[in-house]
């Protein structure tokens, strides 16, 4: 009952006209750049943010902007996997398998709604999982001192690279890249200058705004220009669509799964280092064991294109859960949010729910709203989204990289930070092309700070002694996950990822 | 080779690192564990991570030709330019130059990839000043 009237006050909240306005602006754009390849969720809210805040937008408004947005890229990834079976994004990978060959037998409309409306019943249950859960691990974080936090970072890092990771090292690699580069300014404790080399303008540390642009943003523009793929994969006569609801009778059938594999998205959304490509994953898989007994998954079966949907979906919503529970972000996107948070002097975490309920509540509100509204936009509109499908990358990416620019100006109005972000851009391709995440690096920037804060705050509580950091049950459980979500990959990595490809390569092939 | 380079580079980059964070000065007034004991943890990780790169090294990525290589290096130096004339000429002009360049380098044609690059500018003008009030870099001319 709490709970409800809790999220009454959020629809409070979230039912102002400014509100209202940008999440449907966050619907809107968030669809786009999930349908068009190339820009993916985090692109998509790491070039909005720089716009969010020197609109001076509030807390709860950035936030309804943005995760919008996030919510908005993970219905839109679905368009181009149907029509094109190219991939809007990485978490829409899996709907291409039936979404793809539904399009060519003639039911492109079928599979568009359909996969709207799983979208829908994913994103929508996550939501109320992220209500019921959310509450449930902040009591259990209000136990934390600092070495749990510590344990707690740590252990973020660690299964970051996730169980489909098939080089460890090189997650590693990029984790501690990002820790040191936060590193960066003048110590918080004591007052003197880390690895600034005189430079004044690193004495307030790198902004990470910066850096997660020009990672994600620009490094994009750049493999586009390595590739030259500048004309658009899309030709008008592959985006007709006729009819835009799907019949009852599918929906019906397609229900149970939609169910489950919300549930299952979710889970997996959840889980440090899983994340929404997972959760698709892992739902169309199971789905197939579980349903497919004449073999007609990947031919084009709606049961095949409900799954992937729900699940990435559902996943989306869970990754909210330890960002806002914890503060630590599991994936990508999440952790651009976490960004976001932080550059408004909000630190998620236990505290955000008892200091800034209305921030908490008006977001989970808002994305209530957000969701009807993507459903409105998804299936009556879709023809809109798959126009736009058309627009070429020759234009797309000059304004893409001038948006990026446009908004670190916007913030801090120097050519330093420009130069910096074009460093982290041409730093972003080389580690892509050599297969290095870039979700730790960001996540490092982010987290440094905090970690070394609770490292030393632990240690010095108990007078410089660093078993302290091992003498709770909590923190060595915490400890024990997350070797384990090190070592894990290391031996069932190569085959989870040797599966996803070798689905996906099925899907190329027919 | 590659993940080999690759390595070695993460080696000399953590020794600097480590190297760096010796020298911090450390003031008087210090916590337990002072400020140079966690970029040492670190440091230590990415030098053991980047070891395990350079000894067991993926299959070699997909290189572009030197032609590609070239063409990126290049759309590098238009942003570096951009980033630094932005103060002095304007948001408006060097937008477009630069958007209209790498529209071009995608493929456009050059009255196509001027179209573009003025398209770009002047839409992101009306809308992130006029219509959203955010301040841009103003050049001579006023815009």
């Amino acid at each position: 009952m709490e709970i409800l009237a809790q999220l009454g006050d959020g629809f409070a909240v979230a039912l102002t006209w400014e509100n209202l306005l940008l999440a449907l602006l966050g619907c809107f754009l968030g669809t786009i750049m999930g349908a068009l390849p190339g820009l993916g969720p985090s692109n998509g809210v790491a070039i909005l943010i720089p716009l969010a805040f020197t609109l001076g937008l509030g807390a709860t408004p950035s936030l309804i902007l943005l995760t919008s947005v996030y919510y908005g890229a993970m219905y839109g990834g679905r368009i181009s996997s149907i029509l094109l079976n190219i991939p809007g994004d990485e978490p829409a990978m899996m709907t291409c398998l039936d979404g793809h060959p539904m399009a060519k037998k003639g039911m492109a409309g079928e599979a568009l709604s359909l996969s709207g409306i799983a979208s829908f019943v994913g994103a929508f249950l996550a939501t109320w999982g992220l209500i019921l859960l959310a509450p449930q691990l902040v009591k259990i974080a209000l136990l934390f001192g600092p070495a749990e936090y510590f344990a707690l970072f740590a252990l973020a890092f660690m299964t970051l690279g996730g169980v489909s990771s098939t080089n460890q090292a090189k997650s590693a690699f990029a984790a501690a890249l990002g820790l040191g580069l936060a590193m960066i300014g003048v110590d918080t404790q004591t007052g003197v200058p880390r690895f600034t080399f005189g430079e004044v303008h690193l004495y307030d540390g790198l902004d990470f705004l910066v850096a997660i642009v020009g990672l994600f943003a620009l490094s994009e523009v750049f493999i586009f220009l390595e590739e030259r793929h500048g004309n658009s994969s899309a030709d008008n006569s592959k985006l007709k669509v006729k009819r835009l609801t799907p019949p009852l009778s599918m929906i019906k059938a397609c229900t149970p799964t939609m169910l489950r594999t919300s549930f299952l998205g979710f889970i997996a959304g959840v889980l440090p280092g899983a994340g929404a490509s997972l959760g698709s994953f892992i739902s169309y898989s199971m789905e197939k064991r579980l349903v497919d007994k004449e073999g007609t998954f990947g031919t084009g079966d709606p049961r095949g294109v409900a799954a992937p949907e729900a699940g990435n979906n559902a996943a989306a919503g869970g990754a909210l859960v330890p960002m806002l529970a914890l503060g630590v972000p599991g994936s990508g996107t999440t952790a651009v949010l976490l960004a976001v948070l932080l550059s408004l002097n909000i630190t998620p975490g236990p505290l955000l729910f008892t200091q800034n309920p209305d921030v908490v509540w008006g977001l989970i509100a808002a994305l209530f709203i957000a969701n009807f509204m993507l459903l409105a936009m998804n299936i009556p509109m879709v023809g809109l989204f798959t126009r736009l499908l058309m627009v070429p990358p020759k234009i797309l990416m000059p304004i893409v990289a001038m948006v990026s620019f446009v908004g670190i100006y916007g913030i801090s109005g120097s050519s330093f930070d420009l130069m910096v972000m074009i460093g982290f851009g041409i730093m972003g391709w080389i580690l892509r092309k050599l297969d290095v995440p870039l979700v730790p690096i960001i996540l490092g920037t982010l987290l440094g700070n905090t970690m070394e804060n609770n490292l030393r705050r632990a240690i010095t509580i108990d007078n410089g002694d660093w078993f302290t950091l091992i003498d709770s049950p909590l923190a060595i459980g915490l400890w024990a996950i997350a070797i384990i979500g090190f070592i894990l990959p290391l031996i069932v990595g190569r085959r989870v990822k040797a599966k996803m490809r070798r689905d996906e390569e099925g899907a190329i092939s027919d | 080779m590659s993940d080999r380079i690759f390595g070695i580079v993460g080696i000399i980059l953590a020794i600097a690192f480590a190297m760096s964070a010796f020298a911090i000065q450390e003031s008087f007034l210090s916590d337990a564990v002072g400020p140079k004991a966690f970029p040492l943890i670190i440091a230590t990780i990415l030098g053991l991570s980047s070891l395990v790169i350079a000894i067991k090294p993926d299959p070699e990525p997909h290189w572009p030709p030197f032609a590609r290589m070239a063409e990126v290096f290049a759309a590098i130096v238009v942003m570096a330019l951009y980033a630094q004339m932005l103060p002095v000429i304007g948001f408006v002009i060097a937008t477009a130059i630069a958007a209209a360049y790498l529209s071009w380098r995608l493929g456009s044609s050059v009255v196509a990839s001027v179209l573009t690059g003025v398209g770009t500018s002047v839409g992101i003008y009306a809308i992130f000043h006029l219509v959203l009030g955010l301040s841009l870099a103003k050049g001579p001319l006023g815009f």
